[in-house]
């Protein structure tokens, strides 16, 4: 029976659902028991633990904090010496900005996107647990260092030459560089989960026109984290590459420069605070319209906005170095660029005034408060950026307690209050009891006031002089009063956060069916009502609030009148759609919980921790059982094909097996391939940037090895990629994988032992020339392990008989990541071999 | 001792035009912050908000304003950049600086650019004419800052960087490294001292005459690290003491100077200045430190 709805399409499933079908979808995505539970996969799980570990490092570095401002409290104080005070505040910054800010927002991400989108979950949940726990583990690990007085002691920026093994012998820097980088792979894993999920799995009818603000947030937040945190990968490996072999990228004696970790930092730094603030100002465009009952005033010019930044933001890292001495051209560039990125922040804040202005008087509920603390707060913070941003101010301002204040403003300001509103907002949907609004009242006015009162001041102590990073100062230069109201208003936002925490402790009660539901009366998908399966009925949307403009929306879901009211193929499953349109194409099956994704991501922590003490047995061990967990992960992708499609509702047959470029792993492989290219783009930018700098160490044309060098390796490489096609068209033809692989192995390593042959003479020790070159070596021959653990990976599924010609996406991600590898390879090449040459 | 570290007290040109600027920009930032907060009210509590509630309003507030006054802020702050540059002619004076974790080793430069003589941790310079400050470094990055005259730069490893800067009235101004150097960075301080020409150049002849007497235990337990010229002392690891008398403060601008104070360094400096590269001398007795002390101090 097919209810008539005036200009609405009819129900794809209109009739009642058999009995036991809803059972069997919530026992299909029940959650394990007992010691089981950590393996646990699904979004509302694994998103609520995200968000709790961060909120856990937030409170840690806050207390790291509240020391710190305690010995500040007075001049010349004595509670903490320059060497634990050192550690404080590298960890505080560290601590804050890897492992509270991107997790957090990354976090919130994982647990409402899936649902806010019309998905039934991410589409890689199992490396979304992944991810997890090689965040919390490798996290607590490296801030319980500071226990051990071993915490990292060259600031959150970590700049040579301080951090060289000259000047800081011993692991404290190591525990920075090797336990922020596999967390910084984390936040990449993340990247590529969302990426794929916002671009996939959305709900038939959701184009991207009609996608919530905070699903464009993070997408642009993704794509961000693509491009820049390849540059603080690369900088970490290059500084602990001088570290640990004494590779000169940034010793000046051997033709380094510091300048080179500034800029590739700095690449990555700048686009950081914005990665951390769309996000948030995402979050801030789904609740101020809820509050206003009305919807997003110009969401077009908010998308807008929110691309606009990030493009932007890639273009002011420089603005971090205005003292270093750089050229007057450079800098007024540079003036202008950050100050241009101010104006996508403001068509955000007035959309936000205009939908505040648009829609009925708002309640000042508790989200509200935190809401209009944002706005007061970050737009001064935005405005205190603009005076940092012109050149002759910030000379003054720099490196001094001014930037503590905008900093501040605008990451408090512009992330944590949102952030909390965002917990006010969003608990309901994820606890049976909302917060208290009493303590919530009470619970921003100590943060906001306490905000003010400690960071306010600061604009002050700045420009009166007192620089930054300082364990004591002085009396008599008219800071004392100016710390001590800082330390006052520092213990008042603690009082907050405490009173917050009580209130959670008191209030939450984790729940997905029993939540508190859509208290609110918001319009987006993630207040359907739902279970662990997330909506009960896939909907189809036609508007941006589709609970505002379908009556009855809830009810039909709830019933299974809606898209894949069932599990046809007997397992989990989500519908993955078209990017633009989100026409629906084909079935997922996903994953259920289970133990390789933890077992690989507490002994991949456990990896680059031992490394990171040198007990270098211990780690290989760890190293082994951490691949081996994985090779038994991966060895369960890629279930079978099915024969026939399979019917979701509303005549629509999907297949339930894709390969190609519409599967989903070719998407999370071009992004890993984007990744990787980042990186590669940076290298090539310290090749030539080490060239500027030193050429005295450069070769001369004639020095460097004769072109057969070149030619030999580049034919050789090139014709691996050659074999590879060969074995990609005889599994399309259904003949055998194996002659074509092993042929591209022996082509490859050949090809890459030529390479390094062709250098023998040099020694990456030597000067920065040497260690640039052996880089891009380094990177050769690991891109080829790779790809060769990859397609050796698939050769073994062929031989087991679970690869085929129709299944075959194993193959087809190890035949992309063998075809970038060659071309990366081969620019390398070029750049060795052809750069000199051309420079003459 | 008395010394003005803020950039709001500005006694040269570069803080000053820079103090200016400042204004200019709190001025506006506080009223562009108050139109937007005061429309942010009216959004949520005012009476007829319709004007406010359309995409006009977004282009109007959040595209054309702020192209508009950012525009005229970057034309304004480009040409005070070049007031300060042009504020600084050509240097009648030439100083060399090279960073060291905590201190900061001096020379200055004659006339035709040669090595003059050395000191540390004070810079006296004539009012009213503009002085050159080469930066460099020894060892990790640094950065000069002396807040009342002129904005910082950095001291890079391998790059020599030079700032002008002028004072226009005599005074102490205190000086901080603002770039983190690791350990006691928090006191890595110096002392600008303007004077009018002719106590600079009495100064300047003094400094560069070699030193009154030499002292026996002196040059037995300090010489390794310390050049006192016209005496056997020649080391260079620490600062050159030759005239280490005249200055204000010791110990890198953190405390005044005076044989107690000196006495009290050599003792125990790791309590004053935790993770200084100087040992602490605890085997020297209470009369051979004072003596010591003294001649430091009598090296004026």
């Amino acid at each position: 029976m097919t209810t008539a709805r005036a200009g609405v399409a009819p129900l794809p499933n209109p009739g009642p659902r058999p009995p036991g079908e809803a059972e069997t979808l919530a026992r299909i995505w029940a959650p394990p028991r007992g010691l089981a539970f950590l393996t646990v996969v699904n979004n509302n799980y694994v998103g609520v633990l995200y968000v709790g570990a961060a909120f856990l490092f937030f409170v840690l570095a806050g207390i790291l904090a509240l020391v710190m401002r305690a010995q500040l409290a007075v001049p010349d104080n004595t509670l903490v010496g320059p060497s634990l005070y050192n550690q404080l505040f590298t960890m505080h910054g560290t601590v804050m900005m890897f492992l509270f800010a991107v997790p957090a927002v990354e976090a919130m991400g994982i647990l409402l996107l899936p649902n806010m989108l019309g998905a039934r979950d991410l589409p890689f949940p199992r490396l979304s647990a992944y991810a997890f726990w090689a965040y919390f583990v490798g996290g607590i690990v490296f801030f319980a260092s500071i226990f051990l007085g071993s915490a990292p002691t060259g600031g959150w920026f970590m700049n040579p030459p301080l951090t060289t093994a000259t000047y800081s012998p011993g692991v404290n820097e190591d525990f920075w560089l090797l336990g922020i980088g596999f967390i910084e792979i984390s936040a990449i894993a993340g990247a590529i989960e969302i990426v794929v999920g916002v671009l996939r799995t959305r709900a038939p009818g959701m184009t991207l026109g009609r996608m919530p603000v905070f699903a464009w947030a993070m997408l642009v937040f993704a794509a961000m984290i693509i491009f820049a945190f390849p540059a603080v990968i690369l900088a970490t490996a290059l500084l602990e590459l001088e570290r640990a072999f004494g590779w000169p990228f940034f010793s000046v004696d051997r033709g380094g420069d510091p300048l080179l970790w500034q800029h590739l930092f700095w690449f990555f730094g700048h686009p950081e605070v914005y990665i951390i603030f769309l996000p948030a100002a995402g979050m801030v465009s789904m609740i101020v319209p809820t509050m206003a009952q009305t919807p997003l005033v110009a969401y077009r010019l908010v998308v807008l906005a929110l691309v606009a930044t990030g493009f932007l933001s890639f273009g002011l890292w420089v603005h971090h170095m205005f003292a270093t001495g750089i050229p007057r051209l450079s800098l007024s560039f540079f003036e202008a660029a950050s100050m241009a990125v101010a104006i996508p922040s403001g068509i955000q804040v007035f959309a936000w005034i205009a939908t505040l202005a648009k829609g009925r008087r708002i309640r000042l509920t508790t989200p509200g408060l935190f809401i209009l603390g944002f706005l007061f707060t970050f737009v001064l913070g935005g405005l205190t950026g603009v005076m940092v941003a012109v050149v002759p101010f910030d000379w003054q301002a720099h490196d001094s307690y001014f930037v503590v204040a905008h900093l501040h403003y605008v990451l408090i300001g512009g992330m944590v209050f949102p952030l909390f509103a965002a917990f006010y907002y969003w608990l309901p949907y994820t606890s049976r009891h909302a917060l208290s609004e009493r303590l919530g009242r009470w619970v921003f006015g100590l943060m906001f006031v306490g905000f003010h009162v400690a960071f306010f001041p600061m604009h002050f102590t700045g420009l009166a002089g007192m620089p930054r990073r300082v364990y004591t100062y002085p009396a008599g230069l008219g800071w004392e009063g100016l710390n001590l109201v800082s330390t006052a208003g520092a213990f008042m936002i603690a009082a907050g956060v405490a009173l917050f925490i009580v209130d959670l402790a008191r209030r939450f009660r984790f729940a997905i069916e029993g939540n508190a539901g859509n208290v609110w009366n918001a319009g987006t998908l993630e207040w359907l009502p739902s279970g662990t399966y997330a909506t009960r009925s896939i909907p189809s949307v036609a508007s941006r609030e589709p609970l505002w403009d379908q009556p009855g929306l809830a009810r039909d879901v709830e019933a299974g009148h809606y898209y894949l009211p069932n599990a046809p193929t007997g397992g989990r499953e989500t519908i993955v759609s078209s990017p633009i349109e989100a026409a629906p194409q084909w079935l997922m099956r996903m994953p259920r919980p289970g133990w390789p994704p933890i077992v690989a991501a507490w002994f991949t922590a456990a990896f680059f921790l031992f490394l990171t003490v040198k007990w270098v047995l211990p780690a290989c061990l760890c190293g082994a059982v951490a691949i081996g967990a994985m090779l038994a992960w991966a060895w369960r992708l890629d279930p079978p094909p099915l024969a026939a499609p399979v019917e979701v509702g509303g005549g629509l047959a999907l297949p339930a097996y894709m390969s190609g470029p519409r599967s989903q792993s070719w998407w999370a492989m071009v992004v890993l391939m984007l990744v990787a290219g980042s990186v590669y783009g940076c290298v090539v930018f310290s090749y030539l940037y080490l060239w500027t700098v030193s050429p005295e160490v450069w070769p001369a044309a004639d020095r460097l090895p004769d072109l057969v060098h070149l030619a030999v390796p580049a034919a050789l490489y090139g014709a691996s990629s050659a074999a590879i096609g060969l074995a990609n068209r005889a599994l399309g033809r259904g003949r055998s994988l194996h002659p074509g692989v092993v042929a591209a192995i022996v082509l490859f390593a050949a090809g890459f032992a030529a390479d390094l042959f062709a250098h023998r003479a040099l020694s990456p020790a030597q000067s920065s020339y040497g260690a640039v070159v052996y880089l891009v070596l380094s990177l050769a021959g690991f891109f080829g392990a790779v790809s060769i653990a990859l397609a050796l990976f698939a050769t073994a599924r062929y031989a087991h008989g679970l690869l085929d010609r129709v299944r075959r996406v194993t193959f087809d991600n190890a035949r992309l990541f063998w075809h970038y590898s060659v071309g990366q390879s081969l620019v390398g090449l070029a750049l060795v071999h052809g750069f000199p040459r051309l420079a003459g | 001792m008395e010394s003005v570290q803020s950039a709001l007290a500005p006694h040269g040109p570069g803080a000053a035009i820079t103090a200016e600027v400042a204004v200019v920009l709190f001025v506006g930032g506080g009223l562009v912050f108050l139109l937007v907060m005061a429309l942010a009210a009216w959004a949520v509590f005012g009476r007829r908000r319709d004007w406010l509630a359309g995409r006009a309003a977004v282009v109007a507030g959040g595209i054309a304003f702020p192209t508009v006054v950012l525009f005229a802020l970057l034309v304004y702050t480009l040409f005070a950049a070049g007031r300060i540059a042009d504020a600084h002619g050509p240097p009648a004076l030439r100083i060399g600086v090279v960073g060291e974790q905590w201190w900061w080793r001096v020379h200055y430069l004659d006339a035709a650019g040669e090595r003059d003589f050395a000191t540390a941790n004070e810079l006296r310079i004539p009012v009213g004419r503009t002085v050159e400050v080469e930066l460099r470094s020894a060892d990790v990055l640094h950065s000069f800052w002396v807040p009342a005259l002129a904005g910082k730069l950095d001291l890079i490893p391998g790059r020599t960087n030079r700032l002008r800067l002028r004072a226009d009235r005599p005074g102490v101004f205190r000086g901080q490294c603002a770039e983190y150097c690791g350990g006691p960075h928090a006191q890595m301080a110096f002392l600008v001292v303007a004077e009018e020409e002719g106590a600079f150049e009495r100064w300047r002849e003094r400094q560069r005459a070699p030193a009154s007497a030499a002292n026996d235990l002196f040059l037995a337990r300090c010489a390794a690290c310390h050049t006192v010229r016209g005496t056997p002392a020649a080391g260079t690891l620490g600062p050159d003491l030759t005239h280490a008398g005249s200055r204000l403060a010791i110990g890198a601008g953190i405390l005044p100077n005076g044989a107690g104070a000196i006495a009290g360094w050599i003792a125990s400096s790791q309590r004053i200045k935790p993770g200084n590269l100087m040992p602490e001398f605890h085997d020297l007795d209470g009369a051979a430190l004072a003596a010591l002390a003294e001649y430091v101090a009598s090296l004026e």
